[in-house]
């Protein structure tokens, strides 16, 4: 039996403790969290289905810090735009200074508040021409990432909001819902890559189905011998179930054939999505008999 | 510490691209602040923080988009571990560099992120390379004054601290 001299033991204990340091093995690591995303995704694509919990709750803890963020960046713009005016206004005579600066956020929340009523009142006149049953919301964030256009809308299930039920706004067909939770819902706009609805032009009544490319939308499967033209209003058709027929969609913007067919015709979205402040969600028959009978159930219970 | 400053700055640039994607660039946001957030931690930290700013960024991304959960989060490990490692091997403190590893990260990302889902079969990206460009163009330029707010930010307060001295 050997023993080891102490310099030689501590430097063998510092070698075993480098090899447990995992920061000291980044290729190991580096395979790790590769394999294991490899994984993740492997699993999810061969079983996914509906909407999985983890996903949800995640989903309605983010659409809380967003509705945070959201308040946060309003406050700060506000408390900005103040010390802005206020830098601006020093420079000019003491005496005016006061009244220029009331007249100014005077006008501004005058004109703040004529803009919001003028787009409440788009919603509502909206609202009363639309013969389904609706319900408004305000859309409170973003997207998490630029290649998914999605928006989060400040009511959820709470609010009768269930997946799949569609988004308008005044000016024609937003998206629909994907992921409600209890106070908030994820929209899948249509032009995220994703999101499809069926179409058809207003004046060619050519169908086809509108799909999105991102940034805007795209007809596809219209046939041949369509009647389409430049500038042809395209609605929805209603096919697919979930769009409530007759909404607009958009204006078609370029057409390009080949052999005989429509290669890409390409439609400019009616709806303005990077203003898209105040939403209306189509609350389906379904989700209206749901709430019904939870309204029953409760007087039951009472 | 560090890891704190790693997950604060992760949550932030989270809140950030979700508030600001309705403000920006006409709605259909140019910009990736997830992924600068990420490059800026690789080259300033090294290729494990990384690889691993990089996963657990894409990871929450992939969970608040409607896209597959991880395909984000492996693009931008892999990243992450390749920008810090650059980062390690050559000088990237001047302007010049530092926005051609912003612009090539943001490429590399939409290459590794864009393959996987046609790879997949789940996506079609017809034409991307506008969108490409212009995502790796907005990021270096919010990479490049991140990278110079933060590092004249010690010196301001240094020389703030300095003339309250001297004036007493």
């Amino acid at each position: 039996m050997t023993t080891l001299s102490p310099s030689i033991a501590g430097r063998q204990s510092q070698k075993a403790m480098a090899l447990l340091d995992i920061r000291q093995r980044t290729g190991w690591l580096f395979m790790a969290v590769v394999v294991g995303h490899i994984l993740l995704i492997t699993t999810q694509i061969s079983t996914r289905r509906g909407v999985p919990v983890f996903e949800a709750v995640t989903f309605g803890v983010f659409a809380e810090v967003q509705r945070a963020a959201s308040t946060v960046i309003g406050g700060v713009r506000d408390v900005w735009q103040n010390y802005f005016a206020l830098q601006q206004t020093r420079r000019e005579n003491e005496a005016l200074r006061t009244e220029v600066a009331q007249l100014r956020v005077g006008l501004q929340q005058e004109r703040a508040l004529a803009e919001q009523s003028r787009m409440l009142q788009q919603l509502l006149e909206l609202k009363r021409e639309t013969p389904l049953r609706t319900t408004a919301a305000y859309v409170i964030a973003g997207g998490a990432s630029p290649d998914f256009r999605t928006a989060t809308i400040d009511k959820g299930t709470s609010d009768g909001i269930r997946p799949d039920m569609a988004v308008i706004a005044p000016a024609g067909v937003v998206g629909r819902i994907i992921l409600p939770t209890s106070r908030a819902a994820k929209i899948q706009l249509l032009i995220d890559r994703d999101a499809a609805a069926g179409a058809i032009t207003e004046r060619g009544r050519a169908q086809g189905i509108v799909v999105g490319t991102g940034t805007s939308l795209r007809l596809d499967h219209v046939p041949g011998t369509a009647d389409i033209q430049v500038g042809d209003r395209v609605v929805t058709s209603g096919i697919e179930g979930i769009y409530p027929k007759g909404f607009e969609i958009g204006q078609i913007e370029s057409i390009e054939r080949r052999a005989g067919e429509y290669s890409s015709v390409m439609v400019r979205p009616a709806v303005e999505f990077s203003s898209l402040e105040a939403v209306l969600v189509v609350l389906t028959e379904s989700s209206v008999a749901a709430e019904a009978s939870d309204e029953a159930s409760d007087d039951e219970d009472r | 510490m560090r890891t704190a400053g790693v997950l604060i700055a992760i949550a932030l640039a989270l809140a950030l691209q979700t508030t600001l994607a309705r403000f920006v660039v006409g709605g259909t946001t140019a910009i990736d602040l997830v992924l600068v957030t990420v490059v800026y931690i690789a080259l300033t930290s090294g290729p494990v923080s990384g690889m691993l700013a990089g996963s657990l960024a894409g990871l929450i991304q992939d969970q608040l988009s409607t896209g597959v959960l991880g395909i984000g989060g492996l693009a931008k490990s892999i990243v992450g571990f390749v920008v810090g490692a650059i980062g390690q091997q050559f000088i990237i403190t001047t302007a010049l560099p530092r926005f051609v590893t912003f612009v090539g990260a943001t490429v590399a990302y939409q290459a590794l992120f864009m393959g996987l889902y046609v790879v997949l079969g789940l996506r079609s990206f017809p034409s991307p390379w506008k969108a490409i460009g212009t995502q790796a163009l907005g990021n270096a330029i919010i990479g490049m004054i991140a990278f110079s707010i933060i590092e004249a930010l010690p010196g301001m307060i240094e020389r703030r601290r300095i003339g309250r001295r001297s004036r007493h």
